[in-house]
């Protein structure tokens, strides 16, 4: 049987996983909590929109409505990266090396480790960020399309169109494809090195969550009454293949997926709260958190997947060691 | 995207934490909403408000939570040029929503040229949005001394006053008695269901522009039951037996139009205005007529379309049936039982542009049992 930590935050949980091998949670109201030994709890923002863990783990990026771009390390050190204009920060991205991008309305900018900066500047805001795997090219998501930006040259950003409002992004593992989220829940995906265009719909409800398998062989998504996984192992990338149904529980919403380190399986939060792990292979099922009130908001394995960090719209956040 | 049969409601129907409600201040650049949003803020009625912006006025707005959002129009990828959202929107009110318990309600100030479709259909189309806030009322500042040269260059002003569930005549004391009746009377043409209150400085009670409730259009027939028929004062005048008009009617609507016929291109020569009211009544309808057709009205002339409410009689059907409308957006539901002092009538309502006053009123008759 699982075990199961519990906090009780105040507010939406934004982020929880793990920082250092410690279990962290981010709320809306900018509170950052650390699982050490003892509790501890840094209040970094007035109001905390964004949050992404640095590539190599050990430190937590945030961005806010206050305009400061922080970050906390794992004995809850939090240091200011950036103080932005007035607008929210609501998009923030990593890359290796500490390269951190962050997006207010249709301004933004990289942030280098040296502390050079360059700016991100579009017609239309900034939906969605993400570093490339080797952190030379960062995408942005906006209306019709996705811009793919380079990090340390002046060279002109590459368009990836397609019709429509983009709201979230993300690079394959092997940096082969891009794939965004849409507004009219689809993904879209480009590969990369000819461009060609691939269309994943018929979810129900708009996508808010994707996550790659450890090997990028699958993209597991949400958005249905069952985690959507679609096979990447082949040439043409899922182009023509029906996606695997997993994880279905009746008639419950699949809010958020995350995919385990270092096994073909993922771990996958409801609507109502509840969380089970998934075996890709053979689609079965291990019940991890039962029915709570409220929409899991976010999941995220540790380094080795033993311990799995969740959070809940209503501040609900623990960690589960499944058995 | 059609949702006439109401299935949809009843699957986001959760036994969650009420909706919070948003209200839309239109208006054109010295309007007075800045004026009218202070006042709001300022006045002690114990409620806490968030405010979302699109550009930081010169006066400015007193309030602790204020976001200031670049407005951002998605058209939707279906292939429908009318289906649009607003980007921002969907993503401040997202976060806004994450922590709730700092205001009671959500206002939003829109630029003096912002389309007021998108804002509304944000409320209907996106499903994260949909769930936990609901579209209170679009309130309009229409600036009494400067409306009608705006009306002859522009069209945002017109449909900002299409789309007003209230109009704030504001700067009224700017204006002399015959050009006040003058601007009533075009005000009614455009949009003759909206509440128009005259103001100066955009003093007003607070009641009549919040917690409206305006978008249900089950509580507005409820509160209202003349609701549908206000039109027909203005426009579908030869068959209207409602209302008896006598020598002492002094309803502004009527002095400045011709009723007789026409109506399709009624004064727009004179106004300079292009939106127009067609009121479609019959008795009871078929279902499985007027479903399809109405369906299928909104499919095709959707762009033109800016709003469309009704109240239908089914065949056999023991509840009224209210419909409404924003473009190619449904909404329709069963309502409440007809009383038995109601006659059995269906009312629909068009407000747009181009409307084919002889198509609708034919195909609308067409659906009859």
């Amino acid at each position: 049987m699982s075990t199961i930590a519990n906090l009780e935050n105040a507010t939406y949980t934004q982020w929880a996983g793990f920082i250092d091998d410690i279990p962290v949670f981010a709320d809306a109201q900018g509170f950052i909590r650390l699982l050490t030994g003892q509790e501890k709890s840094v209040n970094v923002h007035d109001g905390l929109l964004c949050a992404a863990p640095e590539t190599d783990g050990k430190a937590l990026v945030s961005g806010g409505e206050d305009g400061l771009i922080c970050r906390l390390d794992a004995n809850g050190n939090v240091s200011l990266v950036h103080q932005a204009a007035t607008k929210w920060i609501d998009k923030i991205a990593t890359g290796p090396a500490g390269t951190i991008a962050y997006g207010s309305g249709r301004r933004g900018q990289i942030i280098l480790n040296s502390g050079d900066t360059r700016e991100i500047a579009l017609e239309r805001s900034i939906e969605g960020l993400a570093f490339a795997p080797k952190g030379m090219r960062l995408a942005i998501a906006r209306y019709d399309g996705v811009e793919l930006q380079w990090i340390n040259t002046d060279r002109s950003n590459q368009f990836l169109q397609w019709k429509g409002a983009h709201t979230g992004v993300m690079f394959s593992p092997d940096g082969a494809y891009v794939i965004s989220l849409m507004q009219e829940n689809a993904l879209h995906g480009w590969r990369l090195k000819d461009n060609k265009h691939m269309q994943m719909t018929g979810y129900p409800a708009k996508v808010a969550s994707m996550s790659w398998s450890h090997k990028g062989k699958w993209l597991a998504t949400s958005g249905a009454l069952a985690a959507i996984v679609w096979p990447f192992s082949g040439r043409d990338g899922p182009m023509g293949k029906a996606p695997k149904e997993l994880a279905a529980m009746g008639k419950i919403m699949v809010t958020r997926v995350c995919c385990h380190p270092t096994a073909d399986m993922l771990a996958v939060g409801y609507e109502n709260g509840m969380i089970t792990a998934v075996r890709i292979d053979d689609g079965q099922i291990v019940s991890l958190r039962r029915e709570h009130n409220a929409a899991i908001t976010t999941l995220n394995w540790d380094k080795a997947g033993t311990r799995l960090a969740f959070g809940s719209e209503a501040g609900e956040a623990g960690v589960i060691t499944p058995a | 995207m059609n949702d006439i049969t109401g299935q949809n409601q009843q699957i986001n129907e959760q036994p969650t934490t009420p909706k919070i409600p948003v209200t839309v201040l239109t208006g054109y650049l010295g309007a007075g909403k800045t004026t009218l949003l202070n006042r709001i803020l300022t006045q002690d009625h114990g409620r806490k408000y968030a405010v979302i912006v699109n550009e930081f006025g010169e006066i400015g707005i007193d309030n602790d939570l204020i976001v200031d959002s670049d407005e951002e129009i998605y058209e939707m990828n279906n292939g429908c040029v009318c289906c649009t959202v607003r980007g921002d929107l969907i993503r401040v009110l997202q976060n806004l929503m994450k922590r709730r318990g700092r205001f009671d309600a959500i206002i939003i100030e829109t630029t003096g040229l912002a389309d007021p479709a998108p804002v509304a259909q944000t409320f209907f189309m996106d499903e994260d949005v949909q769930t936990k806030t609901r579209l209170d009322a679009v309130v309009a500042l229409v600036d009494a001394k400067h409306i009608m040269a705006r009306l002859k260059d522009s069209r945002e002003a017109e449909d900002q006053i299409a789309f007003a569930d209230v109009i704030l005549l504001n700067k009224i004391d700017l204006i002399d008695e015959p050009e006040k009746a003058g601007l009533l009377a075009v005000l009614a043409k455009i949009n003759p269901h909206a509440i128009i209150h005259e103001t100066t400085r955009a003093e007003i009670s607070l009641d009549e522009i919040l917690q409206r409730n305006a978008f249900d259009l089950t509580r507005i027939l409820d509160d209202d039951p003349d609701f549908l028929n206000k039109s027909d004062h203005d426009h579908a005048h030869h068959h209207d037996h409602d209302h008896q008009c006598g020598t002492d009617c002094n309803d502004e609507s009527h002095a400045h139009h011709d009723h007789s016929s026409t109506h399709g291109n009624l004064d727009t020569s004179v106004h300079g205005t292009t939106i127009e009211t067609v009121s479609l009544r019959a008795s009871e309808l078929d279902p499985n007529k007027f479903l399809p057709w109405i369906d299928k009205i909104t499919q095709i002339d959707g762009p033109d379309i800016l709003r469309l409410k009704g109240i239908i009689a089914f065949k056999d059907d023991p509840d009224r049936f209210v419909v409404q409308g924003i473009h190619m957006i449904l909404e329709g539901d069963h309502q409440r039982a007809w009383r038995s002092d109601e006659a059995r009538t269906s009312r629909l309502v068009f407000i747009g542009r181009n409307l084919d006053r002889e198509k609708l009123e034919r195909t609308f008759a067409a659906c009859a049992v």
